[in-house]
């Protein structure tokens, strides 16, 4: 006779220890959970409206200078560590954790034009409007002792950029040429020109590490190569770039923010046609710094405000302004890619968060797996409407949108023009020429 | 003797109608024979004005709608009350009032007397007295002729019967939209007179004038003996018009215009006018345009601005009976003026009113002889056609106008001899259906509409063929009126043996028609009719052959039906298995509780497709959904499908493990805070295998870390 009896596994219901979270058996009979797809649409409604109620980029505000700041750098080891250089030519080095200036240097007269560190994080280079190129222990003098550059090198040209290499003791600085240096020397080891123009910034590619590119006002960028003597190839744009930024992730991609209040993403094998034109500033871009994992960047503009745009995207996901932010000069992401910092004319530097509604400090795994969730929710439903509209609702400036709205009509106009231009002339004697390939001048090697 | 009369009025009917109709034909012996029976009927006439002048002896007898054995000389009549008139009954007051005594012996002497009987005894009345009527009786009984009730003959019934019912539903449903039409003509007729401006009078005159001129010249061109013909009528309107005084300003009318004309101009204007058109009428043709002009502008004298439907009214009355005419529209008595234009120099009582229409009357003239003869001519066409078989009929549909015309000329010669058997015949037809189907055939007012190929039927025209059976139908009951009416004068025994010789004729004729009517079935009406059908059916086939395959209506029908089973509101079934019971594979809950816990889905509201046979309307689309729905396809996504499915599938814990959860929602790009994110290597991507001491950031491939990697991963993420 067989006796009939319940029987369970007790490895079904019994935690291992103590610490485990107890085991809550679930069914996942889906029709025991019906409606899976509005429940979702409603997580995801909720969570759209939760971000934008929590959307509180501002942190803080680093007042200390005592003119536009001009320039800025990241300490490459340490996070809470920046560096600033204003138009009087004061150097301040920040505390941002405690949001505090640590140190402050009179470095040049006039304009502190340019400002880097060193890859190893001990010592930082500047480069003024008195035609010297200085650099600086980054630890502060000890008790006594006074205030002075590690070396001075006196140039006959004004610099107006200076950048370091990644990983060698190498420098370079731009002005009438891009001037390669050796830290050891007092001469650049080789100077590259390529037309008249003055140039206005060098970068270095950062994991391409001899390459560098650097943009002239006479609306050129030009690519070189540092193990040859002459520069590699240049792109002439409609109107001059101010700066660009090698994307950390991706070699041969960098981004140039333009005159022409646009951004414009190239990758430096094809160069005739951007990869990406980045659009919603509504005045000149002055500078733009990649986010460390490469998906975004930041644009500081003449608008008053600075944009983050997805690589891939052509307009950007968010804006960042306030009532006393003027003119934005430049900009840095961080380098742990949470936070963007931003110098501008009237004197401060201003702290935001890259992620406008995320949760400072440690979350617990439940608040991240709810994060992550909604994150996840937001991106599924991101199409439809109720949570499009919400999600790319932001408050601008009354100038800015202004400004949008007439720039729009402008290109409406162009726009309509060129049809009609097409529309009334022969057929094919007008050929349309897509929106990238237009700004595009040439393309020189 | 009543019907010996009635007889007599209906030979009085077709002699009249030759009168009018060909006067040429006969000339001699009908000119007798026209005197009389004219000086008869206006003797009654004036007879029957001199009574109406006393509104109180005016006799109800006019307006008798049935006709009945009970009918007295003196149009006393003992039907109204249904009683009998029993001479005691007069007599009893009589007794009691003393001074009566004088009448009471009168009456008294004549009850002693035996009188003759009224109504007299059928044998009296039918005993027929004269050669002539003993005829006629013979006739009338050999035929089965209905003496009393005059509306159909046996033979007529028996038609009337072998239609079938559709045929009958039909026929009435054509009647009906006929009645409708008419009505809604002859108020947009009235609505049209009572228009005062002169100007738009003139306009219209002008447009039809052009409009006649036009038509003359197709006429011309396509038919020249028609043409020719029409000029012969203008030619005739100018005899008449030479002959008359009517534009001479020498009418009543123009008399008193005259008077004015000294001080208003617009008189002046009017009798100049009028001279003009003195002028114009009787003016010699020369050319055929100006002719054709001058025919347009007589036209539109006589009815300048009276729809088709009413004018051909007028046009029909005149021809084969005027008695029809006269009971049949508001306008009678200018009709009955035109009808028989010798009555024009009538009594000042009727003719008062009309005194200032003599300038139109006279163009009508014109005009209704030609129609006469138009009519005529069709008839004669139509009958030809009758004698071709229906098919015949079909393959005719390519022939051309020379073809038609050749027709027409046959026809004209014909005409001339067989015209007046042929009116005889038409007047003859009192059955329904025999007039119905004789009288339809394109009987358009518009003069030159005969040119068009008889196959071009239109629906309009059916239309109008309908009306005309209606008109006729109206008219029968009365023509039987009018006989009794005939009846009442005393002296109709004139002209008997001409009669008697056309009778022969007359009944000849009408053999032929009844032996004929059922072939007759497929003429005019029917066969227009089933044109049209043909048509239908032809598209119809076709577009059957065309989607042969499928049949359509039935899936839409289906496809409707699912689309209103589908949107209905469906039972919730609230049933807890194993709820209070036992529960388990194979166990179902009990039928008691299911039915407990099953609730009942409400009625929703009804579909509002639900009375549109050949409609779906989708209730599915949410308004209030809408806005909350994506519209277009997203950029990546290359099919809906695709989208839908990510769409469909949950991402959240409730519906996955936690395992899948995780893997589901972890970010593509995980960032540590506080470390510092480098930039990328050759080596991180795998070019170099060294190890990595610093990997801040994880790109979501779990593929490509390998195990080596979610190890440093994890220390680094305990560190």
């Amino acid at each position: 006779m067989k006796v009939k009896m319940l029987s369970r596994n007790p490895d079904s219901y019994v935690r291992e220890t103590k610490l485990d979270l107890q085991r809550v058996p679930r069914n996942y009979d889906p029709t025991l959970h019906p409606f899976e797809v509005p429940r979702e649409y409603v997580r995801a409604l909720n969570a759209t409206k939760l971000e934008r109620v929590f959307a509180k980029p501002f942190l803080a505000s680093l007042d200390g200078h005592r003119d536009g700041v001009s320039c800025l750098a990241k300490h490459p080891k340490s996070l809470a560590t920046v560096l600033s250089g204003a138009c009087d030519g004061e150097v301040r080095i920040w505390n941002l954790t405690k949001r505090k200036c640590i140190r402050m240097i009179q470095a040049h007269e006039g304009f502190v034009r340019g400002i880097c560190t060193r890859f190893c994080g001990t010592s930082f280079f500047t480069v003024g409007d008195d035609k010297t190129v200085k650099q600086w222990k980054m630890d502060g003098p000890s008790y006594g002792e006074e205030e002075e550059p590690l070396h001075t090198i006196l140039g006959k040209t004004v610099y107006t950029g200076i950048d370091h290499h990644w990983k060698e003791a190498v420098f370079a600085t731009c002005g009438q040429q891009v001037d390669i240096w050796d830290e050891q020397r007092t001469s650049p080891i080789c100077s590259m020109t390529w037309g008249f123009d003055s140039i206005s910034s060098v970068k270095f590619n950062p994991i391409e590490t001899f390459l560098l590119g650097s943009c002239a006002s006479d609306r050129n960028i030009v690519l070189y190569d540092m193990r040859q003597a002459t520069p590699l190839k240049k792109v002439i744009l409609d109107m001059r770039t101010n700066t660009i930024c090698w994307n950390p992730m991706e070699a041969f991609i960098f981004t140039a923010a333009n005159e022409d209040y646009n951004l414009y993403t190239f990758d430096m094998r094809a160069l005739d046609t951007p990869v990406m034109i980045h659009m919603d500033h509504v005045s000149a871009v002055l500078d733009v710094d990649y986010s460390p994992t490469g998906k975004d960047f930041v644009s500081a503009s003449f608008d008053k405000s600075i944009r983050i745009f997805p690589v891939d995207r052509s307009r950007s996901r968010e804006v960042y302004h306030t009532k006393r932010m003027q003119h934005v000069i430049c900009v840095k992401w961080t380098s742990d890619s949470k936070y963007i910092m931003c110098g501008s004319d009237e004197m401060n530097i201003r702290l935001w968060k890259a992620n406008a509604s995320e949760k400072l400090g440690v979350l617990t795994s439940r608040e991240k797996a709810a994060t992550d969730y909604n994150q996840r929710l937001k991106e599924k439903f991101q199409h439809h409407p109720h949570i499009k509209r919400i999600s790319r609702h932001r408050h601008l400036p009354k100038s800015i949108y202004s400004q949008i709205q007439e720039q729009r009509i402008m290109k409406e106009a162009r726009r309509r023009k060129e049809l009609n231009r097409i529309k009334h002339s022969k057929p094919g004697s007008v050929q349309r020429v897509s929106e990238k390939k237009k700004r595009v001048v040439a393309v020189v090697k | 003797m009543s019907s010996s009369r009635a007889a007599e009025s209906l030979l009085a009917l077709n002699q009249q109608e030759e009168l009018e109709d060909l006067p040429r034909e006969y000339p001699l012996s009908t000119s007798e024979d026209e005197g009389d029976s004219d000086g008869e009927r206006k003797h009654q006439k004036l007879l029957e004005a001199i009574s109406s002048l006393d509104g109180k002896n005016r006799w109800k007898l006019a307006e008798r709608s049935e006709a009945s054995l009970k009918v007295s000389e003196f149009s006393v009549s003992s039907e109204g009350s249904g009683e009998k008139l029993v001479l005691s009954d007069l007599l009893e007051p009589v007794k009691t009032s003393s001074s009566l005594a004088a009448v009471k012996k009168q009456l008294n002497r004549v009850k002693s007397k035996k009188t003759v009987e009224l109504p007299l005894h059928r044998e009296e009345i039918e005993r027929a007295r004269t050669p002539l009527e003993q005829e006629i009786f013979n006739l009338l009984h050999k035929n089965k002729q209905p003496v009393t009730d005059p509306l159909l003959t046996p033979m007529e019934k028996a038609s009337l019967k072998a239609m079938s019912l559709e045929e009958v539903k039909m026929r009435r449903a054509e009647l009906q939209r006929a009645r409708a039409l008419q009505s809604y003509y002859e108020a947009r007729a009235r609505r049209e007179k009572k228009i005062k401006s002169k100007k738009y009078h003139k306009l219209l005159k002008k447009g039809k004038a052009k409009q006649a001129l036009k038509e003359f010249e197709k006429l011309r061109k396509v038919n020249p003996a028609a043409a020719l013909e029409e000029l012969e009528k203008l030619e005739k309107a100018r005899m008449m018009e030479r002959m008359s005084l009517k534009h001479q300003n020498s009418g009543k009318w123009a008399k008193s215009k005259a008077v004015m004309a000294k001080y208003d101009l617009e008189a002046r204007q009017a009798m100049q006018e009028q001279l003009a058109r003195n002028k114009e009428l009787m003016q010699k043709i020369q050319a055929a345009s100006e002719s054709a002009e001058e025919e347009g502008g007589a036209e539109e004298e006589g009815e300048p601005f009276v729809p088709d439907v009413v004018n051909e009214v007028q046009v029909k009355a005149d021809t084969p009976n005027p008695w029809m005419f006269r009971n049949h529209s508001g306008d009678t008595k200018e009709a009955e003026v035109q009808g028989d234009p010798e009555e024009l120099a009538e009594p000042a009582a009727q003719e008062a009113p009309e005194s200032e229409e003599e300038g139109p009357v006279v163009a009508e003239e014109i005009l209704l002889k030609e129609f006469k003869e138009r009519r005529s001519l069709r008839q004669k066409s139509r009958l030809n056609q009758i004698a071709k078989p229906v098919g015949s009929q079909e393959a005719k549909d390519l022939s051309s106008q020379e073809v038609l015309s050749e027709l027409r000329a046959l026809s004209q010669k014909l005409n001339r001899e067989s015209h007046q058997s042929r009116k005889q015949e038409l007047s003859s037809t009192r059955t329904v259906l025999a007039v119905q189907r004789e009288e339809p055939a394109g009987e358009e007012e518009e003069p030159l509409l005969l040119q068009r190929p008889e196959r071009a039927r239109t629906l309009d025209e059916l239309e109008e063929l309908g009306k005309k059976g209606c008109f006729q139908n109206k008219e029968l009951p009365r023509v039987a009126v009018e006989g009794q009416q005939l009846e009442r004068n005393p002296s109709n025994h004139l002209g008997v043996p001409k009669e008697k010789k056309r009778k022969e004729q007359m009944i000849d004729l009408q053999n032929l028609l009844t032996t004929k009517s059922p072939s007759m079935k497929s003429l005019a009406v029917p066969t227009t009719v089933e044109e049209l059908e043909d048509e239908e059916r032809d598209q119809r086939q076709m577009i059957k052959e065309a989607f042969a395959g499928d049949d359509v209506i039935r899936d839409f029908l289906k496809e409707k039906r699912e689309a209103v089973e589908a949107s209905k509101p469906k039972d919730v079934d609230l049933t807890l298995p194993g709820w209070g019971e036992w529960g388990g594979v194979g166990l179902k809950p009990s039928a008691k509780k299911r039915r407990r816990f099953l609730v009942k889905a409400p009625e929703g509201p009804p579909r509002k497709d639900k009375n549109l046979p050949n409609v779906i309307l989708n209730e599915k689309r949410n308004i209030h959904a809408v806005a909350h729905q994506v519209r277009m396809l997203p950029y990546p996504f290359t099919h809906h499908q695709q989208f839908e499915r990510t769409i469909q599938t949950p991402i959240g814990s409730t519906w996955n493990t936690q395992r899948s959860f995780q893997k589901l929602t972890m970010p593509k790009v995980v960032t540590k805070p506080g470390h510092i994110i480098k930039p990328i290597k050759a080596e991180d991507v795998g070019y170099r295998s060294s190890s990595r001491s610093d990997l801040s950031v994880v790109q979501r491939n779990p593929k490509r870390l390998s195990i080596r990697h979610k190890k440093q991963l994890k220390k680094i993420s305990v560190d």
